[in-house]
């Protein structure tokens, strides 16, 4: 297949990828791009570690090719910090003890995200819910969960701005 | 055990409120583990499996594979040394695996041959390109039909297909019956269950002209990695570099060589480049390890006041073609079955069988799950039977403090009584409860590592290292390795206490072998006991070192005690009078004429039985609502009760307890390895079913403050061995809501719709 030339823009960031029309988000993300916070976890679309935001909406970076994001905003879990002031998600997940391994973290950070932007102050169910294809194999999700409702809360407000 | 409040330290680090050291790295994407790392000129390889169940191995072409344009290397057996290894190499008929076998194959996925090539894809093409000549041989699948006298030989030589037998017994069970009023016997399965770690099995290997090979992996000791590797290339141990700084998950699934480091390993050194091979997720499904399936017959005698008088158990468990780590869990499961009860009278019977489907191992409780589930499944139906209370009956026959198990372990510290109190109150507040739910709960205790030296280290088991700067920042070089369970973190509280600095003070080194000093590594929950206890002795090592100087430049009196904590060095009487840690680490480097402060630790366990050196005791409750048309089970709420000694990482505890909680729960009622001719059906995350959040009940924990003499500040496991009650818990409660008894686990739709429909046939019939 004649390869093709997009522009991802990745945590404000434009890059300009020469790539075979099949590569998928996340290929484009961790291979061509060569940022591995967002990692692989199956085959099948099934386990979330992939997840990053395309515009305000988390996505399964395995479910989508690059070229459908060309030209489109893209934030990696590299990008949610600003110049190594972490956002409030991160922080709530260091609070929480919100990970363990880390390997599912990327995902569940870039999906709670998402849920936030969408909803600012979700029910437990809701954070359940939309972290319901996200798996994280280490903590049980309670934690996960308790860190989202805490950024709901606003706990990390005043830092943040 | 208590000690007096003079002579019992305050503590100012140990369970108190500490983000995990490496948090930031892995909230920030910046942690790189084996799956992320890229060596120049690196090239990647694939495996290809065997189709076939059972087969010699006749010829193998690469030819047309070779020929493929940036294809580098085909290797198979017959390009390796052709060693038979395993994990228990003190007894060398259970090194029974050659990651490449040379004659031939015995389950679906094991490696025949590996591809090096410049991309992925044109690695997996190739592929296709070679031609595997097999003769098929018959398979055998399930122990059983495998122990048959006209069953197919698996391994040459091994009669009926037995791999390992374990026998343990104490007291006299014959007579133990007679005194029973009351006997019980039933049959149990528990299948199998997978590691699913997040970050399937990867590895990047790089051999160099000098002869040196450095490997980035994916494990959960990267000592015994270092030392396996060495001995299946006949390298010097210290020639071989292993590297594990972030590890996505290990459960129990990756401290024996996988295919992806062999593979990468035998390809580098063929070509002098770094070569890296990680599996798919179905590669890690169908070619990895699994925990062991087990086949159980259980009988109990017991007296009307239930007073335990006997127990009986043997197990026939489904080892697939190898033994790994299989060999343990086949003792474990039968020295846990026995608890965490006073059988005076027990004996059990383990039998591992060969088949030809993916070998079974090691897997987060260590074959406890399983004897749990039997066990306390069990206990419920006699106190039932009996009109016991279940709870009652149950501590009347518990663990306690000062508990010798007869001949095999003694037990210093037990919060087991206080748990059972905590569990009667929480499901009396439940009261009544509406039909189709149902609460259970099931006990439970575990190991703190293990003392057994199957794999025949000549080192301590766990070893320290400790340096001061100049600027009183310290580096910890500990062999532990970090999987996610927060061994960092915990060795940095334990150093940072005992120091008297803070944990940011403390730098970890570990997972690096050609950087750290040898450790077992993060299996059987030992690391917290045993690298525990020998961070603490490098770090009180350095501390009396620093400690003489500051004697020496106070001018005490010798009966005074000075101590260091929150980096300040004073009289314990008298705290205010004192100096900075950082003034007297200056000090001290200018009496030793510059030297670093250095301290050594190391820890092996002696004189504590066969097993370890401390147990943790742990209850697990569960409330279900069942759907008795369907069969669907609904977790609604759970109550933890655990003693784990001393806590050290508060917010590790919990993280810990409640991932236990959500894998065992999953292998209770929802992850299923069904097998057909030796294929398993369902290698993807849509088809193998675990708990996903909205799955989850809230999961509140009870500490039960215990101390543990032989552990690190009176710490000892927590997070393996709360992964055995809950399939047992899950199995109570349903038997509380329908009464009905669920013998095989995991515990499916269908058999729940099954065992109603039977319970009313027979009552039918009763009527």
């Amino acid at each position: 297949m004649e390869k093709k030339i997009i522009t991802l823009r990745v945590n404000k960031q434009d890059y300009e990828l020469y790539i075979n029309p099949k590569t998928l988000l996340v290929e484009a993300i961790r291979d061509y791009i060569g940022l591995t916070g967002t990692k692989r976890g199956c085959e099948t679309v099934s386990c979330g570690a992939c997840s990053v935001l395309v515009g305000d909406l988390a996505v399964k970076a395995c479910s989508v090719l690059a070229m459908q994001c060309d030209g489109m905003e893209i934030t990696t879990s590299e990008g949610l910090e600003d110049n190594g002031k972490l956002a409030p998600i991160q922080k709530a997940f260091l609070d929480e003890g919100a990970y363990q391994c880390g390997f599912c973290t990327s995902g569940m950070l870039m999906t709670t995200s998402g849920l936030l932007k969408e909803n600012a102050n979700p029910t437990k169910q809701e954070v359940k819910e939309a972290i319901e294809g996200n798996i994280c194999r280490c903590t049980g999700y309670n934690s996960i969960v308790r860190a989202v409702e805490r950024v709901a809360k606003g706990m990390y407000k005043e830092e943040s701005l | 055990m208590t000690t007096t409040s003079l002579a019992k330290e305050k503590l100012h680090v140990i369970n108190t409120h500490v983000h995990n050291i490496d948090g930031i790295a892995k909230v920030t994407g910046r942690a790189t583990y084996s799956f992320d790392v890229k060596l120049p000129g690196m090239l990647y390889g694939k495996i290809l499996r065997s189709p076939h169940p059972h087969a010699k191995i006749i010829n193998i072409d690469a030819s047309k594979a070779l020929a493929l344009h940036g294809v580098k290397a085909v290797v198979t057996g017959k390009d390796t040394l052709g060693v038979k290894q395993g994990i228990w190499r003190r007894y060398s008929e259970l090194c029974d695996e050659q990651i490449l076998p040379v004659e031939k194959v015995r389950y679906i996925g094991e490696p025949v041959a590996a591809v090096a090539a410049i991309t992925e894809e044109i690695a997996e093409a190739a592929l296709d390109l070679i031609e595997v000549e097999y003769e098929v041989l018959e398979g055998v699948y399930e122990p059983y039909e495998a122990m048959k006298k006209e069953a197919p030989e698996i391994h040459e030589g091994v009669e009926r297909n037995i791999n390992v037998t374990r026998h343990i017994e104490w007291g006299d069970v014959e007579t133990g019956f007679e005194q029973a009023d009351y006997i019980r016997e039933d049959h149990f399965f528990c299948g199998g269950q997978a590691h699913m770690c997040m970050e399937t099995r990867s590895a990047v290997a790089s051999y160099t002209p000098e002869g040196k090979l450095t490997i980035y992996h994916s494990n959960q000791s990267a000592y015994y990695m270092q030392a396996l590797m060495a001995g299946v290339l006949g390298m010097k141990e210290g020639n071989v570099r292993v590297i594990a700084q972030y590890v996505g998950g290990g459960f129990g699934g990756k401290f024996e060589l996988d295919g992806a480091i062999f593979t990468s390993c035998i390809l580098s050194m063929k070509l002098h480049r770094p070569v890296k091979v990680i599996y798919t997720r179905e590669e890690d499904f169908i070619a990895t390890k699994r925990r062991t399936p087990m086949h159980y017959w259980v009988r109990t005698g017991i007296k009307k006041d239930g007073t335990f008088c006997a127990r009986e158990a043997r197990v026939v468990s489904n080892g697939g073609a190898y033994t790994g780590m299989g060999a343990t869990a086949l003792y474990l499961t039968g020295f846990f079955h026995s608890f965490p009860y006073r059988w005076e009278n027990y004996r059990y019977d383990g039998y591992r069988v060969y088949t030809n489907t993916l070998p079974s191992t090691s897997m987060r409780g260590f074959g406890a799950p399983q004897a749990m589930f039997c066990s306390e499944q069990q206990l419920e139906w006699i106190a039932a039977d009996l009109g016991l209370d279940p709870i009652e009956m149950r501590r009347k026959n518990g663990h306690y403090a000062g508990y010798e198990v007869p001949g095999q372990a003694f037990i210093a510290s037990c919060g087991l009584d206080e748990a059972f109190t905590v569990m009667k109150e929480w499901i009396a507040k439940k009261g009544k409860l509406p039909a189709n739910r149902g609460i259970g709960f099931s006990a439970a205790g575990f190991m703190s590592g293990g003392i057994f030296n199957w794999f025949d280290t000549p080192y301590s088991f766990s070893s320290a290292v400790v340096t001061i700067n100049q600027d009183a920042t310290v580096e910890l070089h500990i062999g532990a390795t970090e999987i996610g369970q927060g061994s960092n973190t915990t060795m940095a509280i334990i150093a940072a206490e005992t120091l008297g600095v803070k944990v940011e003070d403390i730098k970890v080194h570990s997972g690096d072998t050609d950087h750290c000093p040898a450790d077992l590594g993060a299996w059987g929950s030992r690391q917290t006991l045993m690298t525990g206890n020998a961070t603490k002795r490098a770090c009180e090592d350095a501390k009396a070192q620093l400690l003489e100087f500051a004697y020496a430049k106070m001018g005490l009196n010798i009966v005074y005690d000075l101590d260091i904590k929150d980096r300040w060095v004073h009289i314990v009487a008298r705290p205010e009078r004192g100096m900075p840690f950082d003034e007297l680490v200056t000090i001290a480097l200018r009496g030793k004429d510059g030297q670093r402060i250095i301290g050594r630790g190391f820890y092996t366990p002696h004189r504590k039985g066969m097993i370890s050196p401390a147990y943790s005791y742990m209850l697990q409750g569960v409330e279900v609502d069942i759907d008795p048309e369907t069969g669907k089970i609904e977790l609604l709420d759970s109550l933890t009760a655990h003693d784990c000694g001393q806590p050290i990482n508060h917010l590790g505890l919990i993280g810990q307890l409640e991932g236990a909680f959500s894998m065992a729960a999953g292998y209770g009622y929802l992850e299923y390895m069904p097998y057909e001719d030796g294929k398993l059906m369902n290698p993807n995350l849509v088809d193998y079913k675990m708990i996903r959040a909205t799955e989850m009940p809230e999961t509140p924990i009870h500490d039960i403050d215990t101390y543990e003499p032989e552990g690190p500040y009176g710490a000892k496991e927590a997070g393996e061995g709360l992964t055995n009650p809950t399939a047992a818990a899950i199995g109570n409660a349903i038997f509380h809501a329908l009464g009905v008894q669920m013998k095989e686990c995991p515990i499916r739709p269908h058999m729940i719709v099954d065992a109603l429909k039977e319970k009313a046939e027979k009552e039918k019939a009763g009527k």
